[in-house]
């Protein structure tokens, strides 16, 4: 699935995200957020992207150690749980970057506890469409993430990493040098396997799925990961960007490590910011950074916003009149019903309409259904259905109301956190534009429904998933979903 | 000791027998595929939880006791 | 007219064999009839899908334990040189090899059937549903298996019997291949063809297979037997 996002050079022509060219080139990186206002020289940022040159170039091994120093080396305990990473981490507070905001220490001691020797992944499939940071950091820096790989698997006395990649991503190869660049010195053997596209094949047990031969696609836990992985092993399996942080958190400790960010969010963060923007990049801010000030440090709007999209395809929007009001931290979006997850902040114009994105997406988050689940493949399909119809000005009156079954008929019915997130998307669009929603309903399709899509999605869709179509057992009144607006429901 | 309902929603392919067998504590959604009832089983329900369980075509349907489950 | 069974000895074996490989073949259909709702999911409030499928579990037992009967009655009459080993290993023995083989396959098939059905958590769902296909394997085998060495295939009323469960299970398949057609287009395709082909080959066999002169001969009746077998019926005829 291969995405370019504007760059800041490209900046002038006005950017079409519906249909993303297939460029190679390579989309640059961008770093340096806002400085905070008491910003103390060595604390402040870029971290992550420290030392990345403008014309965003690889650090390879001799720059990166240049930037970064030599990784420390741990010593060998007997017990696991003794490890000084791990207590470094806890006590860093660091919080998985891949979307669920897991505490890493937490899952570090959950790992070191188990039995058997256990083996490190590096997850950096990035399946959501609106994300680009892994893949920056992949192709920026991918020394920082192979370090905290090794770290992570010295302190669990784990003897393998692999990390995870989407096929057609731009990091493969500079991933692939990295490691050859490597050598043996690590001490840890670390393969580099390439994951298909797809939303899903980046969920934590879909990749171990794909990495232990199977399809990638979520599978049923327990056992959870960390008991029971890649080949039966427990499986420290973790962003990207989180590696990276344990990387720097293994050189500067963990009082540095929160000198930058909140009590509950400390550190940095790399944000994938899109929209109607000068430089829309991705950035990395301190968490807490408000998104006023990220704007402006990306050159400033070029339209006026209507709602900003947080947390990617499965978060939530906020209106665009309290963009002001919003600052980057988990603990201050809750107040808006909205997190940062991975980190994802993509600003919808006023020129847009949101009906018809909000319609698009959500097919699109139908289709991307692993097709396992019952509830998933038919609620989203119904879902994705009725909002099409809603858009269209074709639904029931008892549309919303279906939503909501919907919707609750959904939520935690399925292996994995999919249709969950569909859902949250879908009914915090409702909320938000609600007098969009209403308008078009009564009036069907606005002017500014044909007008090029702004929210990214990958360009060739995959096939519709349906599952085995024997008849379901009968319930007592049996209702299909409709599909008077044409829309092919899911079935 | 209390014991709970759960599903594996990949293995369930709405066969529908769990309803049948244990109305008091799962009922079909739209498309057939159970909804289960949280609350912990004991006594005659729980005998007849076992028997759903067994029912099920897939062994999609499980009862299990109490533990801590985290959510990584 | 069927003797009592207070006969004794060798013959009440052959009358047990006979009649509980009729009942097994009935009941062998009943129950691939019932898997086939069972998949279809069918029912109605008096017959819900457990009733069913309940139904369906003990009526493939109660075939299994009639057959049981048949193959053990078989071994034990005198008549006919059956060893247990025959009854297991199918083409090796000297009463019609073939059409006994057929029996012993069948049997075979339906052994794995039951075992793998009894040890279905240990297995798996996929596992035991690959080896659960067996069954539509079992069926046509067994019925080629009573023609073939059925005392009484010329009996006008087994005859229609035999037919009748031929159309249930061709029924049967028929109704399993549409469900949910076109997908899997190949295997339901093979499947009618060959439930077709079946019936064209019963068509075209009969006649001048078991149901024509001297199937006992042609099949594979040890010659020693062959004049006997006529004399032995009246016999036991005339001693009522």
């Amino acid at each position: 699935m291969s995405r370019s996002f504007p760059t800041a050079e490209s900046s002038t022509a006005g950017f079409s995200t519906a249909g993303f060219s297939t460029a190679d080139d390579a989309t640059r990186a961008y770093v340096q957020a806002p400085e905070p206002a008491d910003s103390a020289g060595a604390d402040s940022l870029p971290r992550l992207l420290r030392g990345v040159p403008a014309a965003g170039d690889v650090l390879d091994i001799e720059r990166h150690l240049d930037v970064h120093g030599e990784l420390p080396h741990e010593r060998k305990r007997k017990r696991r749980s003794a490890s000084e990473l791990i207590e470094q981490v806890e006590r860093a507070g660091l919080r998985g970057r891949g979307g669920a905001g897991f505490p890493t220490g937490a899952k570090l001691r959950a790992v070191a506890a188990q039995r058997s020797r256990p083996i490190v992944v590096v997850n950096a499939a990035e399946g959501e469409p609106a994300s680009d940071k892994d893949r920056v950091l992949c192709q920026l820096a991918p020394h920082l993430i192979l370090d905290g790989a090794v770290a992570t698997a010295h302190a669990l006395g784990a003897h393998e990493a692999i990390v995870g990649v989407c096929e057609s991503s731009e990091g493969v190869e500079t991933l692939a040098r990295a490691i050859e660049e490597r050598g043996s010195a690590d001490d840890v053997r670390i393969e580099l396997a390439t994951v298909p596209g797809g939303y899903v094949a980046g969920q934590e047990s879909a990749l171990i799925a794909h990495l232990n031969g199977a399809p990638a696609l979520p599978t049923f836990t327990p056992p959870m990961p960390f008991e029971q992985g890649v080949r039966r092993r427990p499986t420290m399996l973790s962003n990207a960007e989180t590696f990276a942080n344990i990387a720097l958190i293994a050189r500067h400790g963990p009082d540095w490590f929160r000198a930058l960010g909140t009590a509950d969010q400390p550190g940095s963060a790399l944000v994938t910011l899109s929209g109607p923007l000068t430089a829309p990049a991705v950035y990395e801010i301190e968490f807490g950074t408000s998104l006023r000030a990220l704007i402006d440090a990306a050159g400033g709007l070029r339209a006026p916003v209507r709602a900003v999209l947080l947390g990617g395809y499965a978060g939530a929007w906020v209106d665009g009149g309290l963009l002001a009001d919003l600052a980057l931290s988990d603990a201050q979006l809750a107040r808006h019903g909205a997190s940062l997850g991975s980190g994802v902040v993509t600003l919808l114009s006023a020129e847009a309409c949101p009906v018809a994105e909000t319609a698009r997406v959500t097919r699109w988050m139908a289709g991307e259904s692993a097709g396992q689940c019952g509830p998933c493949v038919h609620g989203l399909g119904a879902l994705a259905g009725t909002i099409s119809e809603l858009a269209a000005g074709v639904a029931g009156h008892d549309a919303e109301q279906r939503v909501d079954t919907l919707a609750q008929l959904v939520r935690r019915r399925g292996a994995c956190g999919h249709p969950d997130g569909a859902v949250r998307f879908a009914l915090s669009a409702i909320e938000v534009f609600r007098d969009e929603f209403a308008d078009h309903a009564r009036h069907g399709a606005c002017e500014r429904c044909s007008a090029a899509a702004e929210l990214p999605l990958p360009e060739h869709p995959r096939a519709q998933p349906h599952m085995d179509s024997r008849p379901r057992a009968r319930a007592s009144s049996r209702r299909r979903s409709r599909t008077r607006s044409g829309e092919r429901a899911v079935r | 000791m209390s014991h709970r309902l759960r599903l594996n929603p990949i293995a369930c392919e709405a066969h529908g027998m769990c309803a049948e067998l244990l109305p008091e504590r799962i009922t079909l959604d739209e498309w057939g595929y159970p909804v289960l009832d949280e609350e912990p089983l004991s006594g005659a329900v729980l005998d007849h939880a076992r028997r759903a369980a067994q029912a099920c075509p897939t062994f999609a349907l499980l009862v299990e006791r109490e533990r801590e489950r985290s959510r990584t | 007219m069927i003797a009592p069974l207070a006969v004794v000895g060798g013959s009440a074996y052959w009358y047990l064999t006979r009649s509980t490989g009729i009942v097994g073949l009935l009941l062998l259909t009943l129950a691939v009839a019932l898997g086939v709702v069972d998949v279809r999911r069918w029912s109605t409030p008096r017959w819900p899908r457990f009733a069913l499928d309940t139904l369906h579990r003990n009526v493939s037992l109660l075939a299994m334990a009639f057959l049981g009967v048949h193959v053990l009655t078989s071994v034990l009459d005198s008549f006919a040189p059956i060893s247990i080993v025959d009854a297991v290993v199918p083409f090796l023995g000297s009463y019609r090899p073939f059409w006994l083989g057929l029996g012993a396959l069948s049997l075979d098939m339906l052994l794995a059937v039951t075992i793998s059905s009894l040890l279905r958590r240990r297995i798996g769902y996929t596992g035991w549903r690959a080896i659960h296909w067996l069954t539509y394997a079992s069926w046509p085998i067994a019925l080629l298996h009573s023609f073939g060495t059925g005392t009484d295939v010329k009996a006008g009323w087994l005859l229609a019997l035999s037919i009748l469960c031929l159309l249930v299970v061709l029924a049967a398949v028929l109704a399993r291949a549409i469900s949910g057609w076109p997908q899997h287009l190949r295997a339901r395709g093979a499947a009618l063809g060959a439930a077709g082909a079946f019936s064209l080959f019963l068509l075209l066999w009969l006649p001048d297979g078991p149901l024509g002169s001297e199937w006992a001969r042609r099949s594979g009746t040890p010659a020693k037997l062959l004049g006997h077998s006529a004399k032995a019926k009246t016999k036991k005829g005339a001693a009522r």
